[in-house]
């Protein structure tokens, strides 16, 4: 009885704040509600799937939207996460070497910025990657002409393609496509405001990784390392035979947080750039968002909303599975 | 080159990368607290050099007209009573789950596990449309109720609870002590440890909150730090590329936190780490 009182403030607290708006959302996902009065009021009709069908499967307006920006999210998803996990684990390998000085000096200067709000750090992100900013500045010195970062919609790999000559689309994949976009603009990689973008991102939590890793590394017996160093291994052996094989819990589940978090990219998006230029940073949060409380667009921004939540979903059971194949494999003997 | 040589090597070149990151991890922090000081024109004109030509509060002063005092009394309220709800709540929570028996309870734990894998961005709309229904949007408690628990917390206090020996609160129970002062007198003091970690990580998770601010509300006189300076940056108040008021704002509402992380450096760092041998 005292276990049920001690639990019951948190239980209705999610209750709710969780369990209730999801249901509540579902429903407004298949209705007509258009933001006035309650969603459970007479004049609110169930419309079936229809707000899925206008993003999944019917071309329009709003199927494109959805497309970009999942092509948006798809790019800062490639490139945020094994970045990040590179650098994290590189910083938590770097702070743990033996008999180093200004160890606590490095590991607090690596963890501030994941401290510090998004607002904070997307204020000093506007502030450096300004036409006139600092990232320009340090640009000019190398001679090179930096972009006007917020304002410029160009793919990245666009600006590949052309170095390479291409700078027509080939027919097949300019007039064929996938959830109103055409394969050529799938292929446009992350603009350069993305860019800006996947940078802040890298930069902010890199640290909590780093955090997470260590630990783990000084979980590693000391005795495999010593081994190793008898057996005259290098440093560049010893870190892919000894170290990563002992981390490979630590770097699924950083991985797998991390493609959690880069698929619900929000603040900076409202912060920074709104979706623009030419709907380049546009993200699924952020359309969910501004489709109902922007455009009133309740129902299909409570679906874009589950649509997300299923890809999230989706994507982290894949991930799962496919890293335990891959270690129970490598786990078996031959 | 002699193998001490190559020692030596690579120690600096360790050193000097060490150094380099570090560098690039903080340089944007010193160029924002020296831009705060620099006038708008100084602040275009030499983006690279975070020392002032002269040093101003213009600001400083311009961010009292942006009802700057507002918002940090409205992210002071919020954080208050989300930390201390959260603290109380999640603590009481975790010690039920890690040690009362009672029916229901395997149940219980497994729902808390369930709702922190839901991703917080897909509950934006949902709580808008249930605080909308309960007659709380736009108000305080609006904006704190949604933030007073949190499933992560009471998961962190019930691993604290599961660690420590039982002993001591069995003693107490013995000399004829109920649950609830148990608890209140006996296991609460012992969890110090523990509760100033799920403070900190609470002060700073709702200090920093942008996004269920923004949608439990409307009115401008209820705006946090995070949603004020937000709107200001975004445009909607007009103040522009004004870089040393929006810079200022940023510094400012970043120096509790900061404060916070130096003087509680130890409970953070550790929340990622077990026992850490050095």
């Amino acid at each position: 009885m005292a276990g049920w009182l001690m639990t019951a403030p948190v239980i209705v607290l999610l209750l709710v704040f969780l369990v209730a708006p999801i249901a509540m959302a579902a429903w407004v996902s298949l209705s007509d509600w258009t933001g006035i009065g309650s969603p459970f009021a007479s004049g609110v009709h169930s419309v079936g799937t229809r707000n899925y069908q206008a993003l999944l499967t019917q071309s329009g307006l709003a199927q494109q939207q959805l497309g970009e920006s999942l092509r948006n999210n798809l790019y800062y998803v490639i490139l945020v996460v094994p970045l990040q996990t590179a650098l994290a684990l590189g910083l938590a390998l770097a702070v743990t070497r033996k008999r180093l000085t200004g160890r606590g000096f490095f590991r607090t200067a690596y963890y501030f910025p994941s401290i510090t709000s998004s607002v904070a750090v997307s204020v000093i992100f506007l502030y450096i990657f300004a036409s006139t900013g600092v990232v320009n500045g340090v640009l000019s010195y190398l001679s090179l002409h930096g972009p006007n970062w917020f304002s410029d919609p160009t793919g990245v790999l666009q600006i590949v393609y052309s170095g390479l000559g291409v700078t027509q689309p080939p027919a097949a994949l300019a007039n064929h496509g996938f959830l109103g976009l055409a394969w050529w603009d799938w292929l446009a990689g992350p603009s350069v405001a993305m860019i800006s973008l996947i940078t802040l991102a890298i930069w902010t939590t890199s640290g909590t990784f780093m955090l997470i890793f260590l630990p783990a590394i000084y979980a590693i017996p000391a005795e495999l390392e010593e081994a190793a160093i008898v057996d005259g291994a290098t440093g560049w052996q010893r870190l892919w035979r000894v170290t990563l094989p002992q981390l490979r819990p630590t770097l699924f589940l950083v991985l797998t947080l991390g493609l959690i978090a880069t698929w619900q990219v929000f603040d900076q998006v409202y912060l920074i750039s709104q979706g623009n230029p030419a709907g380049t940073t546009l993200t699924p949060a952020f359309l969910a968002y501004l489709e109902s409380f922007g455009n009133q667009q309740w129902g299909q921004g409570a679906a874009i909303a589950f649509i997300l939540f299923a890809i999230i979903v989706v994507l982290t059971i894949a991930q799962r599975l496919i890293l335990r194949d891959r270690s129970a494999g490598e786990r078996s003997p031959g | 080159m002699s193998r001490q040589g190559q020692r030596l090597a690579g120690r600096s070149l360790l050193y000097l990368l060490l150094v380099v990151c570090a560098f690039v991890y903080i340089y944007p922090f010193l160029l924002g607290i020296g831009t705060a000081f620099k006038t708008d024109p100084d602040a275009t004109a030499h983006p690279l050099n975070p020392l002032p030509a002269h040093w101003v509060l213009t600001a400083f002063s311009e961010l009292g007209e942006e009802d700057f005092v507002r918002w940090l009394a409205n992210s002071v309220v919020v954080a208050v009573f989300v930390t201390a709800g959260r603290v109380l709540l999640d603590s009481m929570a975790g010690y039920a789950l890690a040690r009362l028996r009672f029916r229901g309870r395997g149940a219980v734990f497994a729902a808390v596990v369930a709702v922190m894998a839901v991703p917080n961005v897909v509950l934006l709309i949902p709580k808008f449309l249930v605080l909308k229904q309960l007659g709380i949007y736009d108000s305080y408690p609006g904006l704190i109720l949604p933030l007073m628990t949190d499933a992560a917390g009471v998961f962190i206090m019930r691993q604290f609870f599961l660690s420590v020996h039982p002993s001591i609160e069995e003693a107490a129970r013995i000399d004829g002590a109920g649950i609830f002062r148990t608890y209140w007198s006996v296991v609460l003091p012992m969890a110090r440890p523990a509760l100033i970690t799920l403070t900190i990580l609470s002060f700073q998770g709702s200090w920093n909150n942008f996004s269920d601010v923004l949608v439990a509300h409307q009115s401008p006189s209820l705006d946090t730090l995070t949603t004020g300076i937000g709107r200001m940056v975004s445009g909607q108040l007009g103040a522009g590329t004004q870089y040393p008021l929006q810079l200022a704002a940023a510094i400012a509402m970043t120096v509790p936190v900061a404060v916070l992380f130096f003087l509680f450096q130890k409970y953070i760092m550790r929340t990622g780490q077990g026992a850490i041998k050095e």
